[in-house]
């Protein structure tokens, strides 16, 4: 403030003021800070353009010798042979494969643990469980795929259960990956039941009905955005899972018709691939690129699937 | 139900002496939506002025304009003038924050921040780059002056959370005067008070009175009453063409002459309780 | 309901309330409903329990000195995490001093100044969203193209691997911390404003101090996201032999994830004993990282 007036007899010096409103309040420090967190969330479409341009540069020349109809519909992946072969079906069908498994286990696995903590869990028993659940979330993937091969394929599969089955198989990083999914699944679809409010509940119980009819007709469907927002992260989550896939499922491009069997990933490619140093601009090199072109579209697809999902079933309560 | 205006100083002058605020065709649009129309009135200073009426009258909305709190709210418009000291606040070259360092707002419920009571205080002059020669005296000078720092005195350290919600309403008025506005607005500050804090909270506003220009919000018309110098009356207007409602200035007079001798029916009606 | 009890003069005597109702909380179908919950938990949980039961049991005898002192070697009796370890410290390092300010300031945007009208905001938002669902593998690939385009040869260096790791995690530090900044009440922030503050000295003075608790939380558990992670660094060959200690950023590396990864994929069963021990090592991390996180959530959760 330009003017000070006088001191009205306070010995803290006021600086009330009677200048002019049009005084010139923002520093232009402040300017320079607003710029500054403006390029910081500049900066993600950036990424987004740099994943892109980095994505299409080799994919482009990937797809000057191969062309893109035998890429996406061919039914034999080969990168590496003699008589190259770039049908991307194999990797696509073993994605499906360990997703669709892991979906298998983590839907209902998930949606029964959220259902039993925000509806019939005790508050203190849910209070203890949910931040373990969140604990379990953060189990990293190199864990669960080498728990995948050393334990699951090679003793519950193998010793225990006696499947006829190799080192490998599509099954037990599917079932591994679904228990991954679990806690996230559990965790998202925990807080949007529970964000359902208690009004609605106690509305339905005064009609007669018992906790099991309020969760099925009630609860759930007011919670469906949310717990289909949480199956779609799963999805996505599965189809981008590598970890797991590379240690577990095999090494094997093949177009799998038993889940005893092994099978190659689109994300396992990319991570088998990567490690074979395979020279810039070299075909190999860009075959990765394509695949995680493909990747990408695939994740892009099923996130704006689950945003539209998640905007129609919203219910506005 | 007759309220009779307790204010004793009954030497109120028929017009403010020091118009401090006016308000010239003020209209406030929230998108399309007009919340009030027309408001044209003046706020004298060193005085209380009430804001009364029924619920969706537009006064707490009209308040918010006043220091262009409104400016925060999406897709909401003022129109007109709102002069202090002849300066319209919405002239294009008047940043609204100097604004509201002249025009200081108290709200509805308490909100002082996450912080010590003292930085609660101190956190106004800071802010505003104000440089008093002891940062301690000026807290302690403020919350005197607020009828706060006995209750306070030993705890100025302590999170203003621990505080009783009037001493908390008190605490943000305390705050309020440490950047030494020269208009302080009240949006129903004892709404969500028992009486005694509301009445500890009035007697606070008649001390006020003497160096601060007051302009309150209040749903209950004996507070208007009891503390106010002047008193305007509005009310919600439906469009006949529209439906819409919008909030009109009824009448704007003394306290006294409002609650003892209202010039309109719709005042009448509403002070006496057949309405709203 | 019980209503076969009629009295003779026709008028209907009142069920007991203690009769069975079809549809109780404890007819057959709630108590089926109930049990097949409890057995989701249970098999959830108990699959993870597993699971850590395992590792340790495969683990637990080569979790040694040697472990955190060694280097890799072709024999595994002599083999250990030590560069591992210390590259997966610097990488998620750098990692945190690049996303942290970085996914902060951005937040801070987009919550407190970003008009949400505009379209490029709205855009920015729905693009922060789409980010966080990418397979982070794809990130590895932006890094190796990236670095290639701009004619870095040696693609396992700690910044390369931290650049990638961080644009994985940058959305989810923006996400979570315009949770916390949501969760701060406008009340503190009107309150500001109607002393005079300015919009950024209210956001830097008021609100984001108010947030510190949840952005903490979501940026722990964002960094413990980046040290579980391989995928990206493997694209990025990270290399695996390494029998040196990272020095710096431009320094060659390994992690813990990638070398578990290593050891597991090797044909000798000791080196999975090793890959168990280190995984022991990495989840001791990872669980107390998260284990911060969620207790800072709940002890400074405050009830607004």
């Amino acid at each position: 403030m330009s003017t000070l007036a006088p001191s009205r007899g306070s010995a803290s010096g006021s600086t009330r003021g009677t200048g002019s409103l049009k005084t010139k309040i923002s520093k232009p420090g402040e300017r320079v800070v607003l710029i500054v967190l403006r390029l910081a969330a500049a900066l993600t479409v950036v990424i987004t353009i740099g994943i892109i341009v980095a994505l299409l540069l080799p994919s482009i020349q990937f797809f000057a010798e191969v062309p893109i109809f035998e890429f996406l519909f061919g039914t034999r992946w080969a990168p590496r042979f003699a008589d190259a072969s770039f049908g991307v079906i194999p990797l696509v069908t073993a994605t499906a494969w360990t997703t669709g498994i892991a979906l298998l286990v983590a839907i209902p696995l998930g949606l029964g643990a959220a259902i039993f903590l925000s509806e019939y869990a005790h508050p203190n028993l849910r209070k203890t469980l949910k931040p373990i659940l969140e604990l379990l979330a953060g189990i990293p993937t190199v864990v669960f795929g080498l728990f995948a091969l050393q334990f699951v394929q090679a003793v519950v599969f193998k010793q225990w259960l006696n499947l006829d089955t190799g080192a490998f198989s599509v099954l037990a990083a599917g079932v591994v990956m679904g228990v991954m999914i679990v806690p996230t699944i559990a965790s998202i679809s925990e807080d949007a039941m529970s964000a359902v409010p208690q009004s609605m509940r106690q509305g339905s119980a005064a009609l007669g009905a018992n906790r099991m009819q309020t969760t099925v007709k009630v609860v759930f469907p007011a919670a469906l955005s949310g717990i289909l927002a949480a199956i779609v992260l799963g999805i996505s989550r599965g189809v981008g899972e590598t970890m797991i896939v590379a240690m577990a499922a095999g090494g094997q491009a093949q177009i799998v018709t038993n889940p005893l069997d092994q099978g190659q990933t689109m994300t396992g490619f990319i991570a088998n691939a990567a490690l074979g140093d395979s020279r810039v601009g070299s075909i190999e090199y860009n075959t990765l690129f394509a695949v995680g072109l493909l990747l990408f579209v695939i994740t892009l697809i099923i996130n704006y699937i689950s945003i539209r999902v998640v905007r129609k079933f919203r219910e506005a309560y | 139900m007759t309220i009779h205006a307790m204010n004793s100083n009954l030497s109120v002058p028929e017009q403010p002496a020091q118009r401090i605020l006016e308000c010239e065709k003020v209209n406030v649009f929230y998108g399309d939506y007009r919340a009030v129309t027309d408001v044209n009135m003046a706020f004298g200073q060193n005085e209380i002025t009430a804001l009364i009426g029924p619920s969706g009258c537009g006064k707490s909305t009209l308040l918010r304009s006043l220091n262009r709190m409104n400016d925060l709210i999406d897709g909401a418009r003022t129109e007109g003038l709102v002069t202090l000291h002849g300066e319209n606040l919405y002239d294009k070259e008047v940043d609204p924050i100097a604004v509201r360092r002249r025009i200081g707002m108290v709200f509805q419920k308490p909100n002082p921040f996450p912080k010590s009571i003292y930085d609660n205080i101190a956190y106004g002059p800071r802010v505003l780059g104000m440089k008093p020669s002891s940062m301690d005296d000026l807290v302690e000078e403020t919350l005197t002056r607020a009828a706060l720092w006995d209750e306070v005195k030993d705890k100025l350290k302590q999170s203003a959370f621990g505080l009783s919600g009037g001493q908390q309403q008190r605490l943000c008025i305390a705050r309020t005067i440490a950047v030494q506005p020269e208009i302080i607005l009240m949006d129903e500050p004892c709404s969500a008070l028992d009486p005694i804090a509301t009445s500890r909270i009035e007697d606070l506003m008649r001390e006020l009175r003497e160096d601060y220009t007051i302009v309150i919000v209040t749903h209950n018309m004996q507070q208007a009453a009891r503390v106010a110098d002047r008193t305007a009356f509005f009310t919600a207007l439906q469009d006949e063409t529209t439906g819409n409602r919008t909030g009109v200035l009824v009448e704007y007079d003394k306290t006294t002459k409002i609650f003892e001798d209202p010039s309109d029916q719709r005042t009448e009606d509403y002070i006496s309780g057949r309405f709203g | 309901m019980a209503f076969s009890n009629m009295s003779l003069g026709g008028q209907i005597q009142k069920a007991s309330l203690k009769g069975r109702v079809r549809g109780s909380e404890s007819s057959a179908k709630s108590i089926t409903f109930l049990i097949l919950l409890w057995l989701g938990l249970l098999i959830a949980f108990s699959v993870l329990l597993v699971l850590i039961v395992t590792t340790l049991l495969d683990g637990y005898t080569r979790l040694d000195a040697r472990i955190f002192t060694n280097y890799p070697s072709a024999n595994p009796e002599k083999a250990g995490l030590r560069p591992a370890i210390l590259g997966s410290l610097w990488v998620i390092g750098t990692v945190a001093v690049l996303t942290i300010p970085l996914g902060v300031a951005a937040a801070l945007h987009l919550e407190e100044f970003a008009n949400k009208h505009n379209r490029f905001n709205r855009f920015i938002e729905l693009n922060v969203q789409n980010l966080a669902a990418v397979p982070s593998i794809v990130y590895g690939l932006l890094a190796l193209g990236t670095l290639t385009l701009i004619g870095v040869k040696e693609k396992n260096i700690v910044l390369g691997g931290a650049v990638a790791l961080s644009m994985l995690v940058l959305p989810v530090i923006v996400i979570s911390t315009r949770e916390a900044l949501r969760a701060v009440p406008m009340e503190i922030r009107q309150g500001s404003l109607a002393l005079g503050a300015t919009p950024l000295q209210t956001a830097f003075r008021q609100t984001l101090p108010s947030a510190v608790p949840g952005i903490a939380t979501g940026s722990i558990l964002a960094l413990s996201r980046a040290l579980g992670e391989a995928a990206p660094l493997l694209v990025l060959g990270a290399l695996v032999f390494v029998r040196f200690d990272p020095n710096g950023l431009l320094s060659g590396y390994t992690t813990m994830p990638i070398q578990i990864f290593n050891w597991t994929s090797r044909p000798q069963p000791e080196f999975h004993v090793l890959a168990a021990a280190a995984s022991i090592v990495l989840l001791a991390i990872l669980i107390a990282m998260n284990a911060v996180a969620i207790i800072i959530r709940n002890r400074y959760q405050r009830r607004w």
